[in-house]
């Protein structure tokens, strides 16, 4: 009789400590690898600072330059969107804050829920489009992997499910609630092993490259 | 006590007048949350339903369900609506007790055979438990409720304790507690939670069995959606606030008294199914969210085990720092290993380097 | 509901904008019942009980649609008063048990509440009831 409720429990209780310890384990070694490695020593004179340049293309990185654009309109605008909608739900949903706040001990403002949840349902038609387009474009068919397919879809699940319980789409409750927090700790689980490190990595990159140029005394 | 007036003609011999009588149909649809044009439906079928026997079952409770109960309405239509249902045995509220007791529940059980609702509050230690956990004149539950299921129409689980396991129940469950429908297998169960329900939506739930004679309309824990349909959260009054992310940080502060939403201090709305924010407590006065308490979600499986009162309900019941930091810990030791592995190998490429000049290596083609 | 209630109404603001009203939703519906009976003399019942309202929402119901020239108290099962709206048609239905205690509110959207209508069963009768009365007062009765 109980079941959806247990359900929602072994999620909320063992399989959320599982993942986040699996996320803990996979980070930490994943990052500590990076930066314990760091790069082969430099010895040529620097002609220049590396924190500032790597600080700033870690910004100017993030918005595509003109020829990239023009190139792949939908891939700038549509990724923009999603990740933005992404971060909105993720980091600005009341119910998401107090989670933080109690795993970490920091809170922050949220957002009203139907700002939320109207970021949702963009993000949600974005991330759809995004892979409709990647099925139909022969280049990017061509070139997408496994993995491509898996982290479209543990990115997809934890969205759909959480809209899904937030309007009491499928039922009963701790069911649809339980699946979202499945989904999420599913996305925490693969995270680390997959190209979802990026989340971490794409700015450790961006100041590397930055750093690097700064160093040599060259814009980048 | 034979079920043979009809409910009509018994309410009329008690003195009830016609306008009485529209008035008992206008309360009845309100109390079964039915819309007011169904007073005339109901007067139809008052007309007809015979007078049904309920036998009263209390196992490991508290007594707070009969407690609701006997507040649901003060006197007239509280015995309006227990005098036409003919409650043949409740330990608690029935004169008779010890043996006596159990004969006349005997015999209202052989009198109606095949045709009495049978109500149960508490839990039960179930068939692999002890049975002397809880016993009645030294029958134990089990076999008191398998004896008395034999012949009943239906059962109401009333309470959470009867639909769910509820309190007994809770980790680490002593009494090897199990819930009503756990037991019952080939029987209608309405289940009827809530610690206690919401006085109304008892007498509503039996009004309803004996004005229309057959079972409402069930959710997926088998509770009448008229009263178990919504969630608190759905109809509360405070989720404007919510929805604007106003919320009380704590019990006193400004949002508090503002009457924000009790989300942060732990209301459980969202997850349950009650009818608090519409019926409300205590004769319509208030209910707990309008209090300034948080819902606790108290009409849903495994709520005492579903993580502290006054936490979020997004926050998970408990989280393992200890072993988060021992994963982050192990985490770290992979990376280093790692590292160190990919520098020795760096390191042995160096040294296994062997150094060839252009001839060389025209020769060795 | 009319007193009683834990949080003091005064304090407490109203829930929130348009959307949440419940006082203003309850409107509403008096709005179309008023105008399905224009249009086909079909009367309407409104419970008030189980609504979702805030603290104060119910008396600021009862505030806006105000009394008119009707009042009147039936006693069956206790009493009912009965009063109408400041708005024609729109009637206000309060059954109470033999404690006072309220069992239902209702807004009805009609004439008149049909809780004041002489049941026809009764009126049936009404003559044999008559003829005991005369007979009781040629006993020397009043
Ligand atoms: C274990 C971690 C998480 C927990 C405990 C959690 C919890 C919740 C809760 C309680 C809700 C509210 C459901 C409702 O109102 O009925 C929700 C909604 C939602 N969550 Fe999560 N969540 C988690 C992770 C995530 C992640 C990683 C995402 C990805 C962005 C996400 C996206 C959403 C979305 C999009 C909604 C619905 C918002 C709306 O439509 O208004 N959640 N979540
Ligand atoms: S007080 Fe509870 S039920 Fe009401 S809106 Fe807030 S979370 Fe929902
Ligand atoms: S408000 Fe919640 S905890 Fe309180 S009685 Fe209602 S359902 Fe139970």
């Amino acid at each position: 009789m109980s079941d959806p409720m247990a359900f929602l429990l072994w999620v909320k209780g063992p399989m959320f400590n599982w993942a986040l310890a699996i996320f803990a384990l996979g980070t930490l070694a994943r990052l500590l690898e990076i930066f314990l490695l760091g790069r082969r020593p430099n010895y040529a004179e620097p002609r220049g600072g590396e924190w500032g340049p790597g600080l700033r293309t870690v910004l100017t990185r993030s918005v595509a330059d003109p020829g990239t654009f023009q190139r792949a309109p939908f891939d700038v605008l549509v990724g923009w969107i999603w990740h933005v909608g992404f971060l909105i739900a993720l980091l600005l949903f009341i119910p998401h804050i107090e989670l933080i706040q109690a795993l970490i001990g920091l809170g922050w403002p949220g957002l009203p829920n139907p700002v939320v949840d109207a970021a949702t349902a963009v993000t949600l038609v974005a991330l759809v489009a995004t892979l409709i387009h990647r099925l139909r474009h022969p280049v990017k068919r061509h070139l997408s992997t496994a993995e491509d397919y898996l982290i479209w879809t543990v990115t997809f699940l934890p969205l759909i499910t959480g809209y899904l319980a937030y309007h009491r789409l499928i039922g009963p409750y701790p069911l649809a609630l339980g699946l979202h927090i499945l989904a999420a700790e599913i996305f925490l689980i693969v995270l680390p092993f997959t190209k979802l490190t990026h989340i971490f990595t794409a700015f450790i990159a961006r100041w590397y490259n930055g750093a690097i140029f700064g160093r040599k005394g060259v814009q980048s | 006590m034979a079920a043979s007036k009809t409910l009509g003609e018994r309410l009329r011999e008690r003195g009830v007048s016609r306008r009485g009588f529209l008035k008992y149909c206008a309360a009845t649809a309100s109390l079964m949350a039915l819309p007011p044009s169904m007073a005339p439906a109901i007067a139809a079928a008052l007309e007809r339903a015979r007078r049904p026997s309920v036998i009263w079952l209390s196992f490991q409770e508290c007594t707070g369900c009969t407690e609701s109960l006997t507040r649901s309405f003060s006197p007239t239509i509280e015995d309006l609506i227990l005098d036409v249902v003919s409650l043949d045995y409740h330990h608690t509220l029935q004169a008779a007790s010890g043996e006596a007791a159990e004969r006349a529940r005997e015999e209202a059980m052989r009198a109606h055979w095949g045709e009495y609702l049978l109500v149960v509050d508490g839990s039960l230690p179930g068939p692999r438990a002890n049975p002397g956990y809880s016993t009645i004149a030294g029958i134990s539950n089990l076999q008191m409720l398998e004896e008395a299921l034999a012949g009943a129409a239906a059962v109401i689980a009333i309470g959470t304790c009867a639909a769910f396991g509820g309190l007994p129940q809770a980790r680490p469950n002593p009494t090897g507690a199990v819930s009503v429908s756990d037991i019952v297998t080939d029987k209608p169960v309405i289940n009827v939670p809530g610690c206690p329900p919401v006085p109304m939506v008892i007498t509503g739930v039996l009004a309803q069995y004996l004005v229309f004679g057959q079972l409402p309309e069930l959710d997926e824990y088998r509770r009448p959606r008229a009263f178990y349909g919504q969630a608190i959260h759905d109809r509360c009054y405070r989720r404007p606030f919510y929805d604007k992310g106003l919320f009380a940080e704590t019990f006193d502060d400004e949002g508090a008294r503002a009457g924000w939403c009790l989300y942060r201090l732990g209301c459980k709305g969202p997850s349950t199914y009650n009818a608090c924010a519409t019926m409300r407590w205590n004769g319509g006065t208030s209910w707990p969210v309008e209090a300034g308490a948080p819902c606790l979600g108290c009409s849903e499986a495994s709520f005492w085990d579903a993580g502290g009162f006054y936490r979020a309900l997004s926050v998970p019941a408990e989280i393992d720092g200890a072993r988060i930091l021992a994963a982050g810990a192990v985490g770290a030791v992979v990376g280093g290993a790692a590292v160190a592995l990919t520098r020795r190998r760096v390191r042995a490429g160096e040294q296994a380097r062997e150094p060839v000049t252009v001839d060389e290596l025209e020769q060795r083609q | 509901m009319t007193g009683g209630s834990v949080s003091d109404p005064a304090t407490m603001p109203a829930a929130g904008g348009p959307d949440w009203d419940a006082a203003k939703a309850i409107l509403n519906e008096v709005r179309h019942a008023l105008r399905h009976f224009v249009a086909t003399g079909e009367s309407t019942l409104i419970d008030l009980r189980a609504q979702p309202f805030a603290p104060g929402d119910l008396e600021r119901l009862l505030a806006w649609l105000g009394r008119g020239e009707v009042e009147a108290r039936v006693e069956a099962l206790g009493p009912t008063r009965v009063w109408e709206s400041a708005v024609p048609g729109v009637w206000l239905v309060d059954h109470r048990d033999g404690d006072d205690q309220r069992l239902t509110l209702q807004i009805e959207v009609a004439e008149f509440p049909e809780i004041l209508r002489s049941p026809a069963q009764d009126i049936e009768q009404a003559v044999a009831i008559l003829d005991a009365r005369l007979g009781a007062a040629a006993d020397g009765g009043p």
